[in-house]
């Protein structure tokens, strides 16, 4: 605008901003990550700062190789929510070029070549997830068993740098399959399912005391995240009510039917990365539909996906791959559920006048 | 009674307090008056004074023209120095024709219209009236009142709206004129039920006004059809189509009339002016406008028509710090003022100074497709999905998802975190599309003409060769005949 009174209203603003979003965000994030720091030790704290590092720096190269300023885009938190979201869902010990690789795949394949914030398809973090598991299953899925940062038999400073950095020394000795894994292929040879659970504990499950992603173990500390960015009015509840409540349903439904073959509900919503992605990754903004029907359908569908998958598929866990396939449907979704505008029907079409008398 | 949920809305903080508890002050004659003829939605009003000429208070000095224009009075006594174009309060900043006065001082009624009871008026009397008086809809819509009590009236309208919601932040001219002048509005209400014929009003003030509410209620005791409504106060409540669906629970058809669905609405201060010019014969020749922001004393003033914004700015005292920006309206749908010669119009209600810090980041980020504007939206538009569309300059997309629709309310704008001016895009393409719209028209009717006169030259060239014909077969019997003896 070269003249300064074609500036059109309003002249003020709601005082919210990106970065202040995305700051949020990490708060809400923070619990989860401390526990998960605290639960898996040194290792874990690396493995966290090499995967931000990561991230940050690859944006750095992108928005320079784009001819674009560093700044606002670099310190606007979005590469930081990014890399925290991937560290989470890392197996805790992972060595440190999957972080390093990681970062890149997300803010490189994820989201720059793309053009950058605001226009990538697919959710980057989970996007670089797949990346990894599908090149790296055997890194992938190495689980560490709880290690807590400074307890008798968890790796030192500098037992923790060479864990990250020179890999795990006697890996079977520190590591087991996650829950979900463990059901899974105890199902698989035809083992009913309480045998499988084991002495599997709802309650154990929910704060979190179990082998796991970096950051996905402490279902309730999630939550508690989660319920943090609905009270700050981040997020809305339509897509993780619809998710967890089409995870919930099925699971329900099928343990009745088949409780030798079907775990129940309770199960599905607190293992593996379900609360984290019900959340925080199916509603990342950019790769989500904007109404509110739209988001009702895309969590849903998320929902159910996650369910096939851990039930039918050929993975334990499908809360990536589900997000990642309902990305890719976002822009259908948005393109036919849209609000319903003022004065006209869902159609589109003006609505008929009719005039009701007074009498 | 029962009121209906609107959708979208945002909370902004009021600022109201700055200026709520002062009276209204009323303004001293300002040393030059500038009243441009295009005050109102419509056409011009045409000057007919000369330059040199004396003018009364109150007398005509400009004539409205066509079906949807309004009269423009001298607000008070003195000489035409001038009619000549001026920077006018619009958005565009372009001059308009204005009629430049030199007040004597003597502040000299014109012989009015010796008023009659305004119950024995016809309805088309109180609406000539109206017009005559040139009052227009003072909220900020500027639509000529007389020209929408006629469309009311033949449309058999039974419902009448008052807006008092004035939910805009800093306005509170609307919330004074209703605490210090209750009687007059509520006799404003009665005189346009009375044009209506019969029906009801309600008058929708926002909870956040519990004075305006009880001197309003006070002075429409005994008037049974009358009714106070409080609504919530949540921004855009004063705009026509939301207030309409809160008080009523019906949506106004895109494209159709408030008329057509039996409702119409007025407001306050209009309403208040209707009193005026029916009761007393007195033309529309001031309003209250709330001057607020940083200034030292801000205050609502009664200003007439035509005062530059400098002198409000010099009797609230001055700024406290220089201004970034100057506006006339409130600061979610106002204008920039160019420049602080431009004088108060019918429709000002606020003049603004904001400075830096009020005023949001101008740099914009990119949609993170967050959605807050589409939660915000009271229209149920999705305004990130045509903001996409419009930046590719796809202005028939944008027109797909809704545009036309947008009332302009800045909700969106407001809450988008990345600062994008979604307002600014939509009226671009509203503009865009206004032209496009215009042009298809025109050309439309370029090839109807050119249709229509195809047709008649065939016609022509048929009628043409028939008459050849007949004057042939004429010829030949004719020598026929006369060969044969």
């Amino acid at each position: 605008m070269t003249a300064p009174h074609l500036v059109s209203g309003p002249h003020l603003a709601g005082g919210r901003t990106l970065h202040g979003i995305m700051l949020q965000v990490c708060l809400a994030l923070l619990p989860a990550t401390l526990f998960g720091v605290g639960l898996f030790g040194w290792p874990a704290l690396n493995l966290l700062l090499i995967t931000v590092a990561s991230a940050l720096a690859f944006e750095a190269l992108a928005l320079r190789l784009a001819g674009k300023p560093l700044f606002p885009d670099l310190g606007d938190g979005s590469a930081l929510v990014t890399a925290l979201l991937l560290a989470l869902s890392l197996p805790p010990w992972a060595p440190w070029w999957i972080g390093v690789l990681g970062g890149g795949f997300a803010i490189v394949l994820g989201k720059q070549i793309f053009g950058g914030l605001g226009q990538n398809p697919f959710n980057p973090a989970m996007l670089a997830r797949v990346v990894l598991l599908i090149a790296f299953p055997v890194e992938l899925t190495q689980w560490a068993t709880p290690h807590p940062l400074f307890a008798a038999g968890s790796p030192g400073f500098l037992e923790g740098l060479q864990i990250t950095f020179m890999g795990v020394p006697n890996v079977d000795a520190v590591s087991g399959a996650t829950l979900l894994g463990h059901v899974k292929t105890e199902l698989g040879r035809g083992v009913e399912l309480s045998a499988a659970l084991g002495h599997y504990d709802a309650t154990q499950a929910l704060l979190g005391m179990k082998g796991g992603s970096l950051g996905e173990t402490s279902a309730l500390l999630i939550l508690l995240g989660g319920l943090y960015l609905l009270a700050r009015r981040i997020i809305t509840w339509h897509i993780p009510v619809a998710m967890l409540a089409a995870i919930a349903l099925p699971a329900t439904v099928m343990h009745w039917i088949d409780p030798l073959h079907h775990a129940g509900a309770l199960y599905h919503l607190l293992t593996g990365g379900v609360m984290l992605g019900a959340f925080f990754i199916a509603t990342d903004y950019v790769t989500s539909p904007s109404s509110p029907a739209g988001q009702v359908i895309y969590g849903a569908a998320c929902g159910l996906l996650v369910w096939i998958i851990r039930s039918f598929g050929g993975f334990p866990e499908g809360v990536a791959f589900a997000v990642l396939l309902m990305n890719g449907a976002t822009p259908l979704i948005d393109h036919w559920v849209r609000p319903r505008i003022y004065g006209r029907d869902r159609k589109g079409q003006p609505l008929t006048v009719a005039r009701e008398k007074r009498s | 009674m029962p009121l209906h949920p609107i959708k979208g809305g945002v909370h902004p903080e009021g600022h109201k307090a700055q200026t709520n508890a002062a009276p209204i002050a009323r303004l001293p004659l300002p040393a030059r008056l500038f009243v441009p003829l295009a005050q109102h939605i419509g056409l011009p009003a045409e000057a007919c004074v000369r330059e040199g000429q004396q003018v009364k208070k109150g007398e005509l000095i400009g004539s409205a023209q066509g079906s949807v224009s309004a009269a423009v009075h001298a607000p008070t006594s003195g000489t035409v120095l001038a009619i000549a174009p001026y920077t006018a309060p619009h958005p565009s900043g372009l001059p308009l024709l204005t009629v430049v006065i030199d007040p004597d001082g003597k502040d000299e009624w014109a012989d009015l219209h010796t008023p009659r009871d305004p119950f024995d008026l016809m309805p088309e009397e109180i609406a000539a009236r109206l017009a005559a008086a040139g009052i227009v809809g003072m909220g900020g819509a500027t639509f000529p009142a007389a020209v929408k009590l006629s469309t009311a009236v033949q449309k058999h309208v039974d419902t009448l709206i008052i807006n008092g919601g004035e939910c805009e932040p800093y306005l509170t001219c609307d919330d004074r004129l209703m605490r210090e002048r209750a009687d007059q509005i509520i006799d404003g209400v009665r005189i346009l039920l009375h044009a209506i014929g019969h029906g009801r009003a309600l008058i929708a003030v926002e909870d956040n006004k519990p004075e305006a509410i009880d001197a309003l209620r006070a002075a429409a005791r005994g008037f049974d059809p009358i009714e106070i409504v409080p609504v919530p106060s949540l921004y855009p409540m004063g705009s026509e189509k939301q207030l309409i669906f809160a008080l009523l629970g019906r949506e106004v058809p895109a494209g159709a009339l408030p008329a057509q669905l039996g409702v119409t609405v007025q407001n306050v201060a209009t309403a208040a002016a209707v009193s005026e010019a029916i009761r007393h014969g007195r033309p529309l020749l001031s309003r209250v406008i709330t001057v607020g922001g940083a200034v030292r004393v801000p205050q609502n003033v009664e200003a007439l028509i035509g005062t530059p914004m400098q002198a409000l700015i010099d009797f609230c005292g001055g700024f406290t710090e220089p201004p970034a920006r100057l506006i006339m309206g409130g600061p979610m749908m106002g204008h920039v003022v160019p420049n602080m010669q431009v004088p108060v119009v019918k429709g000002s209600s606020g003049l603004l100074a904001l400075t830096a810090r009020d005023l949001p980041e101008t740099k914009a980020r990119p949609c993170i497709r967050c959605g807050s504007c589409v939660q915000a939206c009271p229209c149920g538009l999705m305004p990130l999905e045509m903001a996409a569309r419009i930046r590719q300059d796809d202005f028939k997309g944008a027109a797909a998802y809704g545009v036309t629709d947008c009332i302009s309310c800045g909700s969106c704008a407001y809450v988008c975190p990345s600062h994008i001016p979604l307002v600014q895009y939509f009226n671009h393409a509203k503009g865009h599309l206004a032209l496009e719209h215009a042009r298809e028209r025109q050309a439309a009717e370029i090839r109807a003409l050119t249709e229509a006169k195809k047709l008649r030259q065939a016609r022509e060239a048929e009628a043409k060769r028939a008459r050849a014909l007949a004057a042939k077969q004429a010829r030949e019997k004719a020598a026929a005949s006369e060969k044969t003896p």
